[in-house]
């Protein structure tokens, strides 16, 4: 489990997140959903050690990860796995050294048992076959699924997921999202993805926290975002005619 | 002005105390310090050679220029070539070129990979990206210079030598004599305490403006631009203050 605990952070005297505390769960997917510049990926950047709050906690599990040595946050990184929006594979290697990047600097397998890791992972996000291509021969949809390899390769306890649908089509977005979901169920990890797709929301929240103006507005489950009468999440979740008329008649049954 | 000057350097110094570090895998980064040796020994070697080459020559021609009609002996050219390159223009003038070559590619390229979440990924997973990034082209810099500086010495030598003696300035017993005059082991001592300095100067300050680049292509070209020109200056100073040192 992670914990976030009354987290502040300003950029410039400009308050992006104000007093957020969330309990993100194992073994599911928490969303962390929102408009623009609602200050989603400050606090993604803050749960995975890359930018400090102001004022705040966060826990991973038992352990303070802000008060640890940068030494100690190394360690711990060891057990975190994240999937950038834009991938982040490295232009100059292979989709196969992309993949065995975190398990050549940070293990003793042998040639063989990597190459093994690597072909499982590949072939759990359906690539198998694509070792010796370059990022810039992929799609967006397969980098992000590379990425996601990447991200598991080391068996991760907690996975961090930076709008994973973005520039994807809708049925690559689905896939996506499957692969998440059944990579977070089958090992345990405590996932957070930050996203504003609606599709993963409703397919894939099992809890979703909502961001407005850097404040938490609304948490819960899937199931709860039709019945809810929070404006915010109204306003944000169905925020076309189509989509209201959707709720309407889901309501009715 | 200074309050920058001071959060730069401090910035600086905080970036080289995490990146001289214990590193992760001994093998990852000895494999990425074989890539920049080739990178920057390799890839520059051609541009080193022709600065150095000409650079020996236009010594030659000039100082035989200045000595015509005067009583100072012609040998005095070779043994002028010779300490000007080996005190002064081998390891300055390469080091210099090297900043804009070397030095901008690798603000490039570090600040390519900050902009693309490179680094940040790197961050996630574990790896200590100052020591990652910089350690293996500082190390591959302090060996590789200093051979492209010998090269650029001895090529220097040759250049003056072939711009001098075909052309009948002087003749080649007496260009060799020059070569063999008032020769001071400690001079080439100097011209390598110079390559270790201005090659560290010049890698550490480029990965320093590659590191921390914000924002997009603009950005990112002026931080280029910027190893270029603080990487020149700081050369030129430590050059100033290695002769006072050195000479005095």
């Amino acid at each position: 489990m992670i914990k976030a605990i009354n987290i502040f952070k300003s950029f410039d005297e400009t308050p992006v997140l104000k007093d957020i505390s969330i309990d993100f769960e194992d073994g599911k997917c928490n969303l962390i959903i929102g408009k623009s510049g609602a200050g989603k990926t400050v606090l993604l950047k803050i749960l995975a050690g890359l930018l400090h709050p102001n004022e705040g906690q966060v826990w991973y599990d038992e352990t303070d990860f802000l008060g640890l040595t940068k030494k100690q946050v190394r360690r711990v990184r060891l057990d975190v796995g994240m999937l950038f929006q834009g991938s982040a594979l490295f232009d100059s290697m292979t989709v196969e050294q992309n993949i065995k990047f975190p398990l050549d600097m940070f293990t003793s397998k042998t040639k063989k048992e990597k190459e093994l890791r690597v072909n499982y992972c590949l072939e759990r996000v359906n690539l198998a076959g694509s070792n010796a291509k370059f990022p810039s021969e992929i799609s967006g949809g397969m980098q992000k699924r590379v990425g996601i390899a990447r991200s598991i390769v080391l068996e991760p306890k907690y996975l961090f997921c930076d709008e994973p649908n973005s520039g994807l089509d809708p049925k690559t977005s689905i896939l996506i999202d499957e692969l998440i979901q059944g990579i977070t169920e089958e090992n345990n990890i405590t996932t957070i993805i930050n996203t504003h797709d609606m599709n993963s929301v409703m397919e894939i929240g099992d809890r979703i926290n909502l961001l407005h103006l850097g404040k938490l507005a609304w948490s819960g489950n899937k199931a709860q975002v039709l019945e809810s009468e929070n404006e915010v999440l109204q306003d944000f979740i169905f925020a076309s005619p189509f989509l209201q008329r959707l709720r309407q008649i889901a309501l009715k049954g | 002005m200074i309050t920058g000057l001071l959060y730069h350097f401090g910035r600086y110094l905080m970036m080289m105390g995490t990146a001289i570090s214990r590193p992760e895998k001994w093998k990852m980064y000895g494999k990425e310090m074989v890539r920049q040796m080739h990178d920057i020994g390799v890839g520059s070697l051609i541009i080193v050679m022709l600065i150095s080459i000409f650079i020996g020559a236009v010594s030659a021609v000039q100082f035989a220029y200045q000595l015509d009609g005067t009583l100072v002996p012609n040998y005095y050219i070779g043994y002028v070539v010779r300490d000007l390159t080996i005190i002064e223009l081998a390891p300055t003038i390469t080091c210099l070129v090297l900043a804009g070559k070397v030095g901008s590619n690798m603000a490039s390229e570090i600040g390519g990979m900050r902009q693309k979440e490179h680094i940040d990924a790197m961050e996630v997973m574990g790896v200590n990206t100052s020591a990652y990034l910089v350690l293996p082209k500082v190390s591959a810099a302090l060996i590789v210079i200093p051979l492209l500086v010998s090269l650029a010495a001895f090529l220097a030598v040759m250049g003056g030598y072939v711009a001098s003696v075909p052309t009948d300035l002087i003749t080649h017993a007496e260009y060799v004599q020059g070569l063999r005059s008032f020769f001071v082991p400690y001079n080439v001592f100097m011209m390598f305490v110079k390559a270790f300095v201005f090659a560290f100067i010049l890698t550490s300050v480029s990965c320093y403006q590659g590191y921390y680049v914000t924002g997009g292509a603009i950005e990112l070209g002026k931080a280029s631009t910027n190893a270029v020109v603080v990487s020149d200056i700081l050369i030129l100073l430590a050059d100033y203050l290695i002769a006072i040192i050195m000479t005095s």
